[in-house]
């Protein structure tokens, strides 16, 4: 016979009896505790410089003495009295619109080429790819020698075919094409983000297409494109928001092509030629930095990170974000 | 009180902290004058130069004064911008400077009216210096603002006529231009155009030519810039519209502003031996005494010569006037060795040989009245010319303002407008450019 002896349950000694809301907090603790890196990282890299920015611009503030509560005078005198602000938001829209959408239809073309090529894919890989490695700085001043309107080769060509030379970097109407020219020539990066996205492409779904009746358009508009979608929308955002902050391309191109190289601590020349090439980071630069004017850089600097995050924000809602649509 | 008002209110008041947690975080350091400058001390001394011959140059002056103060040592850092001289004076700690120098005169007005230097003329009246007798007064003018002398001259730079001899002797002119008249019938007379281009030109009058600018030529005119209340005269200075005019009808009668413009746009690098007076595509330019040196060393077959840059017709009698700028030197607030500091910046601003010597080593101008009539400095010709230039009394430069200069871009940019036609209307332009560098300048207080 067998006798089981059944131990009685040791009674708990805890006082305080687990909760739900004990657990909770608990819990709560626990995910923070996982969360703290990004947090950390969040809080003093984004969000500290973003309250300080806000605050900034409510300020006047030249760095020497303490910031002094100025009220609004700062966004009135950025909207109303800097006449360098409105030009540079047109222009930096200018460059958002046709720049970003340029860069994404050639990047998403030189993808799609490449990918197809049966020999010398290599090759063309590296010479589409290898621009986008020079430093901004080389690769302007190249661009500003190629297209120079008298000396450089570009005209010399155009003119020896008999076609219009434009003025280029030295032309108003020609300034902002020329630096899209420059930001194409630099399109590798998105080539290969495309040529990933391009390899990814079930190949069933072509041949079903094709079995369908489907012309290479079709099968590019209904097959490729929707597999593209959340790859073109992230060139899309991170486009936007590098143009946003488009600076060293437009000033070196300005002062090189103008002859007027600014030393330091001199007040620079404003998006030569007609301020056709002033974009908003060159008015943060100025008014931050060689004005010392830190209140009214930090409008600027609020004006860019409002902008971006419309962008964002409506890029993300028409694009379905970065998911892929079945 | 309830735990979500409880909440909402640390919230508030952490959002509130903040700003006061930030403000907190920039305050800059405070100096002194209190220290023993007969005391064994090192001075830390920022400055510009970065080719070897002019570092070679400033090290030898600065030796020479250790010779003569063995108790105070200099350490020199070199190639130092105006960018990092900026940021340097806000942060202020050990490690910044005690002796900084800087090629531009742009943020004088800054420097003075943000205490990021102190005022020197304590120090001066202290060693019994009387700036008026020392310096020109160009020179003491763009260091100095609103009677805070926070900085002094540590040489300076003259504009003046560089003419081709050669292209002269060939077009049959004799002798440089005196006023603006003869200058203007000797650059149409130089000019020799081919096709739609130049294949050599008088003088290239467009704002970008290089040195052509707003303000080089505007001292011709001695322009006043602002009044006693410091409010912008562009728009009533007579001197500044005549200049917009007489360079307005330069452009018009050599050629016009897009056709010089494409030839401007053939020139080389403005400070590379493919400078366009250098290379014989320009017979005469406006431009600073350093440019004998590139000359020497880039094109010594060059034959050329110097001369003061011509006067408006009504002005001949002062004939001999031109643009004073210069390299400046101040002593920073936050340095907590300001006596000792000032017994540099004295040797170095005062010193009639150190300024001579140093002055010809780096073939700069001269900063003080009694070393520009020192017979040691240089007596080249050409360089002589600038001497003359910076010594004559109806010589002027561009007074500091508090915002670094921002009221010569306003002035610049309306000579862009106006000479490419996009502001046809002179008198408008110049009332909206009063009145934004007035706005500019309140904003900048």
């Amino acid at each position: 016979m067998t006798t089981t002896t059944t131990a009685a349950a040791p009674r708990r000694t805890d006082p305080r009896p687990v909760t739900a809301r004990t657990r909770r907090r608990r819990e709560a603790l626990r995910n923070l505790a996982f969360l703290s890196p990004w947090l950390l990282g969040t809080g003093l890299f984004f969000i500290y410089p973003l309250v300080s920015t806000l605050y900034f611009s409510f300020t006047h503030y030249d760095g020497f003495s303490p910031p002094t509560f100025v009220g609004l005078d700062n966004w009135k005198f950025v909207f109303r009295d800097y006449p360098f602000f409105w030009p540079a938001l047109r222009n930096t829209l200018w460059f958002v619109l046709v720049m970003v959408t340029l860069r994404i239809v050639f990047g998403l073309a030189v993808g799609v080429l490449v990918v197809r090529l049966k020999r010398g894919a290599g090759l063309f890989r590296t010479i589409f790819y290898a621009p986008f490695l020079a430093p901004p700085v080389a690769g302007t001043l190249a661009f500003v020698f190629l297209l120079n309107p008298g000396t450089g080769p570009v005209n010399t060509i155009l003119g020896k075919l008999g076609l219009p030379e434009p003025g280029w970097f030295n032309d108003p109407a020609w300034s902002k094409p020329a630096l899209t020219l420059l930001a194409l020539w630099g399109v590798g990066d998105l080539m290969v983000i495309f040529m990933a996205a391009l390899l990814d492409v079930p190949k069933e779904q072509y041949e079903a297409a094709e079995l369908d009746g489907a012309g290479a358009v079709r099968r590019f508009r209904h097959v490729t494109l929707p597999h593209l979608r959340p790859v073109v929308v992230f060139s899309v955002i991170t486009g936007v928001i590098a143009t946003m902050q488009y600076y060293t391309q437009p000033i070196v191109a300005g002062e090189v092509a103008s002859g007027h190289i600014q030393g330091s601590g001199q007040q620079f020349e404003p998006g030569y030629p007609e301020r056709s090439t002033l974009t908003l980071p060159q008015l943060v630069y100025n008014l931050g930095f060689q004005r010392f004017d830190i209140g009214a850089a930090c409008v600027i600097a609020m004006v860019l990170f409002v902008l971006s995050m419309t962008f964002a924000a409506i890029l993300m809602r028409r694009g379905s974000g970065f998911l892929e649509v079945d | 009180m309830k735990r979500t008002t409880r909440r909402r209110l640390v919230a508030v008041t952490a959002a509130l902290a903040l700003p006061l947690a930030i403000s907190a975080c920039t305050g800059t350091s405070k100096g002194g004058n209190s220290d023993n400058p007969d005391a064994d001390v090192t001075i830390l001394f920022w400055h510009g130069w970065s080719a070897d011959s002019e570092v070679a140059a400033i090290q030898q002056t600065i030796d020479a004064f250790e010779k003569d103060n063995p108790n105070i040592h200099v350490k020199a850092v070199g190639n130092i911008t105006d960018d990092k001289i900026n940021q340097a004076l806000r942060a202020g700690g050990s490690s910044a400077p005690d002796v900084v120098s800087s090629f531009t005169t742009n943020n004088v007005g800054q420097f003075c009216s943000s205490g990021a230097f102190v005022d020197l003329n304590p120090f001066m009246a202290k060693s019994g210096i009387d700036p008026s007798t020392t310096f020109t007064g160009p020179q003491l003018e763009y260091t100095q603002y609103q009677g805070n002398q926070c900085t002094l001259p540590l040489l300076g730079d003259a504009y003046g006529l560089y003419y081709n001899k050669d292209m002269f002797a060939a077009a049959g002119i004799s002798e440089p231009p005196k006023t603006l008249s003869e200058f203007e019938a000797d650059a149409v007379k130089l000019t020799k155009t081919s096709g739609d281009t130049y294949s050599q030109l008088g003088f290239m009058p467009n704002y970008h030519g290089y040195e052509s600018t707003t303000e080089h030529y505007a001292a011709q005119w001695s322009p006043t810039y602002f009044d006693a209340d410091g409010k912008s005269t562009a728009a009533t200075d007579p001197g500044l519209k005549a200049m917009f005019d007489w360079q307005k009808g330069m452009v018009d009668k050599l050629g016009g502003f897009d056709k010089l413009e494409k030839y401007r746009s053939t020139f080389g690098d403005e400070f590379g031996a493919k400078n366009p007076f250098m290379t014989g595509q320009v017979a005469m330019a406006i431009d600073g005494e350093w440019r004998g040196g590139m000359i020497d060393a880039d094109a010594p077959d060059l034959n050329y010569g110097v001369a003061p840059f011509p006067v408006p017709d009504d002005q001949a009698d002062q004939y001999g006037k031109g643009y004073i700028t210069g390299t400046i030197v101040g002593i920073a607030s936050t340095s907590e060795k300001q006596n000792a500091a000032w017994r540099f910046v004295q040797y170095l601003t005062t010193n009639t040989k150190a300024v001579v010597d140093f002055a010809n080593a780096i073939h700069n101008v001269p900063s003080t009245i009694d070393a520009l009539a020192s017979p040691d400095v240089s007596q080249d010709p050409n360089f002589k010319a600038f001497l003359d230039i910076a010594a004559n009394p109806n010589s002027n430069t561009t007074p500091a303002s508090p915002n670094g200069g921002a009221y010569l871009v306003t002035l610049q940019d309306l000579g862009y407008d106006y000479e490419s036609g996009k502001q046809p209307d002179l008198q408008a332009g110049l009332q909206e450019a009063a009145s934004q560098i007035d706005t500019d300048i309140d904003q900048s207080k």
